[in-house]
């Protein structure tokens, strides 16, 4: 039963991390643009959706903004500044997206100072339902997971059914012949970028109701979707979600288990200490593990 | 000399001469504020040594800085507490003897984030550095015994021979002291054999292959060294505050880190020297201003990006970026 | 004393034996055997897709081969990287010249000699004042027609010149066999006939295996011509043999040839 609740703890945490995922490697496969400042769109659609949620009342109108905001910055700052990286080597994306994060992390102490915000549920998505089993499980929590089911899926059908997906893989196989081909290619990658944006800003509403919103909240998230791209494979979207859940799975039931399997060795007290620090190391230790016996990641191409 | 090599012991003049005028005038604040520089600029000069010169864009230095840190933090608080570390002996408050073993600290923890590192290239390895460093951070705070994520304090200044650590004017000395050996041994190096072969690994590996020499140990060893000069950078940063916390590892240290390589400009010796100075200016200057200052500091990282990819002594020296 | 490298009575100074290598269903070298004699420019001609970078890149170490074995002076190098094979005197030139933009004339082939003598690991001389490498150095600039270009950043240089510089880069490694990819590769008619002037006095110092599409310098050059095609090896000869060969005349030369 604990485990079964630890399983679903960890999906809903994977398909989080496969919301922020998703974005950075399309950016980076169509575009090349390695993007820090992902994490402060996530953070941004956290505050968005406080915010508003908060005037409004409706934690759906908090959702939207969110979406809006996160994909409408994300639009703007592709057209005024990322724009004209996309040649430029990976250094000066780092630094320019590492400022792009200091300038919208500051702001948004700036604008809501240092306190942490709380997202409070609606009661339609507040409580618990009896699944199957007679396990008790917040009901928001699967709303998580199936949100991030239907993007996953969502995201599957647009990269194979439609022009736009055609567009995309094109953009990612062949530059010159995109816009050989006359596809605007501007228009594109603004499109892709703020899709990305857009579901990062996402996923900062859908955590901020788990946890508190605040400045800085984006950046440990943003180096765990790293760490799933570099398991997943760059640039493939089947990658994030399988790189999501293996690290979701992993850091979840590391953190629920360990401890009590290391209390088979030594006593309880340093068993926890030793569990607590070994369950945080664990993803890495995942990661350091996939780039031993496969350095371009479980879907990545051979480079 | 070259006008390049003039900059750079202009810019190391200028720091050492901040600080010595400063103390003169009485002015002890300032002298921290270049002790902090020095310190910075220490730390940039370790990771200008792989990124610039071996074109490995570790955003993971903080992870060496902070264990550095650490090392230094560590054996301070075993010494002022007779508290046995090791088969019985009980730290050191001796500055000669933490800086050898900070920089063993962070090397022996470089050699396997290196390699493992290595083994990607290109913006993968940007993620993966990135990734290794949290996972220190993570490990520094679940670790309660040295304050967790709190840090910790130490209450006085490790000592030097002959040198009073505690005045200001005194640790500066230390500080642009090392400063100015290790500009001296990096120069040696990056003019070296092996020097030539670092560079050539950052503009193309199959050619280094092609002259019969593995780029990997080479690089491996560039990313060490880097990361033992950062990590003695750290050990004096927490000699300055006496106090050390999971800040110092955390990924805006690398971040940071590697600005004051990119402001002063990338793969120039002295970059680190200018780029810090600037970054503790204006840290000094818009932090006076507002307190939100890291606003003004994005905008412009930004504008140096966009304009000056050269960074300062790329301007002043009036030659674009190598590599 | 005779020169391996030039002596033919001393057998082959590369040899290929029986390379596979399968990438899924497709065979792109398919059972490869060949010889480089001591003293003589071996072609390897074929047609796009043949399967000749992929042969290439398993004699330079760079891809394994599912089974078959590669004989380099006299030993077994089948399980060596590409830097060891270069230290044991297997140069090459590549068919993108794979130069290092930012240093100079005299610093690529400093790096050369460097990787001949000793490696990477000296610290404290520099290599532009050391007496073990710079003397050599220059020789080999000499040699390759660069001379009073050492100061000039590879960057500046002519698609020419930078053929020739990684010739000299090529010598440097004291080589016992070159390999060249596509040497004529984007020259003109008057750098083309320079250039083979140059590469027909490079047998003098060690046998050449030359890849190249330009048939008028094949032909002019080589000593005997091996073709492939879809990974098989169909005919090895002189050059009068490969052009009465009716099976390579009809699936590679054309009628014309």
């Amino acid at each position: 039963m604990l485990l079964a609740e630890q399983i679903l703890n960890g999906l809903q945490y994977g398909m989080m991390l496969f919301l922020m995922a998703a974005g950075l490697t399309l950016v980076f496969g169509v575009m090349g643009l390695i993007n820090l400042a992902h994490g402060a769109l996530y953070m941004l659609g956290a505050f968005a959706c406080a915010f508003v949620a908060g005037m409004s009342g409706s934690y759906l109108m908090g959702l939207a903004a969110s979406l809006a905001l996160a994909a409408g910055i994300g639009a703007l700052v592709e057209i005024t500044v990322l724009r004209r990286l996309y040649a430029r080597d990976h250094l000066d994306q780092v630094l320019a997206t590492f400022a792009l994060i200091l300038v919208f992390s500051e702001g948004c102490r700036w604008v809501f100072g240092n306190f942490p915000l709380y997202l409070t549920l609606p009661p339609w998505a507040s409580g618990a339902v009896t699944l199957p089993g007679g396990l008790q499980y917040p009901l928001f929590r699967l709303l998580i997971i199936l949100v991030g089911t239907l993007v996953a899926l969502a995201l599957y059908l647009l990269i194979t059914r439609t022009r736009l997906g055609t567009r995309i893989r094109a953009g990612e196989a062949d530059r010159e012949m995109t816009a050989a081909l006359g596809i605007d290619i501007a228009k594109l990658y603004t499109l892709v970028f703020a899709l990305g944006a857009g579901l990062a800003g996402l996923a900062g509403a859908l955590v901020g109701t788990i946890q508190s919103v605040q400045v800085g909240m984006g950046e440990p998230v943003l180096i765990l979707a790293f760490v799933v791209i570099v398991i997943g494979g760059i640039g493939s979207v089947k990658g994030a979600l399988a790189g999501a859940l293996l690290v979701g799975m992993t850091d979840t039931l590391g953190k629920a288990f360990l401890p009590g399997l290391l209390a088979g060795f030594m006593p309880q007290a340093s068993a926890n200490t030793m569990g607590a620090g070994l369950a945080s190391m664990l993803i890495y230790i995942l990661m350091a593990l996939v780039l031993v016996i496969r350095p371009q990641g479980l879907f990545g191409a051979k480079a | 000399m070259s006008r390049e090599m003039l900059i750079n012991l202009s810019m190391l003049a200028v720091l050492i001469l901040t600080g010595v005028i400063a103390h003169l005038a009485g002015q002890g604040f300032v002298v921290t504020l270049a002790t902090k520089a020095a310190i910075f600029a220490l730390a940039g000069m370790g990771l200008n040594l792989c990124l610039g010169y071996g074109g490995l864009i570790s955003f993971g230095h903080a992870a060496f800085f902070g264990i550095g840190g650490y090392v230094c933090g560590i054996l301070a608080l075993h010494a002022a507490n007779a508290m046995p570390l090791v088969a019985g002996w009980s730290g050191s408050n001796q500055m000669l003897l933490i800086w050898p073993l900070a920089m063993l600290g962070a090397g022996l923890i470089a050699v396997p984030i290196g390699a493992l590192s290595l083994r990607t290239s290109g913006v993968y390895f940007i993620m993966v550095t990135l990734a290794f460093a949290q996972m220190v951070y993570y490990f520094a705070i679940s670790w309660p015994q040295y304050g967790g994520d709190d840090g910790m304090s130490f209450y006085t200044r490790n000592q030097f021979p002959g040198i009073n650590t505690l005045k200001p004017f005194g640790f500066f000395l230390i500080c642009a002291g090392v400063l100015v050996v290790v500009t001296a041994v990096i120069a040696l190096i990056t003019r070296s054999r092996f020097g030539l072969v670092l560079g050539a690994a950052r503009q193309n590996r199959i050619r280094v292959e092609a002259a019969g020499i593995r780029p990997f140990p080479v690089l491996l060893t560039a990313f060490v060294l880097s990361a033992m000069i950062t990590g003695l950078a750290g050990a004096l940063y927490a000699d300055l505050n006496r106090f050390v916390s999971p800040t110092m590892l955390s990924w805006h240290m690398s971040g940071e880190i590697m600005v004051f390589v990119i402001l002063g400009g990338v793969g120039r010796l002295c970059g680190p020297v200018a780029g810090a100075g600037l970054y503790v200016l204006m840290e000094h200057l818009l932090g006076g201003i507002t307190d939100y200052w890291q606003i003004l500091l994005g905008l412009v990282l930004l504008t140096v990006v966009m304009l000056a990819p050269g960074g300062l002594i790329g301007i002043l020296s009036g030659r674009a970026r190598h590599g | 004393m005779a020169d391996p490298g030039t002596d033919p009575a001393a057998g082959p100074v590369l040899e290929i034996r029986n390379l596979v290598k399968r990438f899924g269903a497709l065979a792109a070298t398919d059972d490869v055997s060949l010889t480089l004699l001591p003293g003589e420019i071996h072609a390897l001609i074929g047609p796009n897709g043949a399967g000749k970078s992929t042969l290439i890149r398993q004699i330079t170490g760079e891809v394994r081969p599912d089974s078959g074995a590669v004989f380099f002076a006299g030993t077994g190098i089948t399980g060596l990287g590409p830097a060891a094979r270069s230290r044991l005197g297997l140069a090459r030139s590549f068919q993108v010249s794979q130069l290092l933009p930012d240093y100079t004339v005299l610093q690529n082939v400093l790096l050369a000699v460097a990787g001949a003598s000793g490696g990477a690991f000296h610290f404290l001389r520099n290599p532009l004042k050391d007496p073990r490498l710079l003397p050599q150095t220059l020789t080999h600039i000499e040699h390759s027609g660069l001379s009073g270009r050492e100061a000039i950043q590879v960057a500046f240089l002519s698609h020419g010149e930078r053929r020739r510089l990684e010739i000299a880069m090529a010598l440097a490694l004291r080589p016992r066999a070159f390999l060249l990819d596509e040497p004529m590769a984007g020259m003109g008619a008057e750098g083309a006939k320079d250039l083979t002037r140059l590469l027909s006095d490079l047998r003098h110092q060690a046998p050449v295996l030359l890849v190249e599409h330009d048939m008028d310098a094949v032909f002019a050059l080589a000593d005997r011509i091996s073709v492939l095609v879809y990974g098989r090896i169909i005919a090895t000869g002189t050059v009068a043999e490969i052009r009465a060969n009716p099976e390579v005349r009809h699936s590679y030369l054309g009628g014309d040839a």
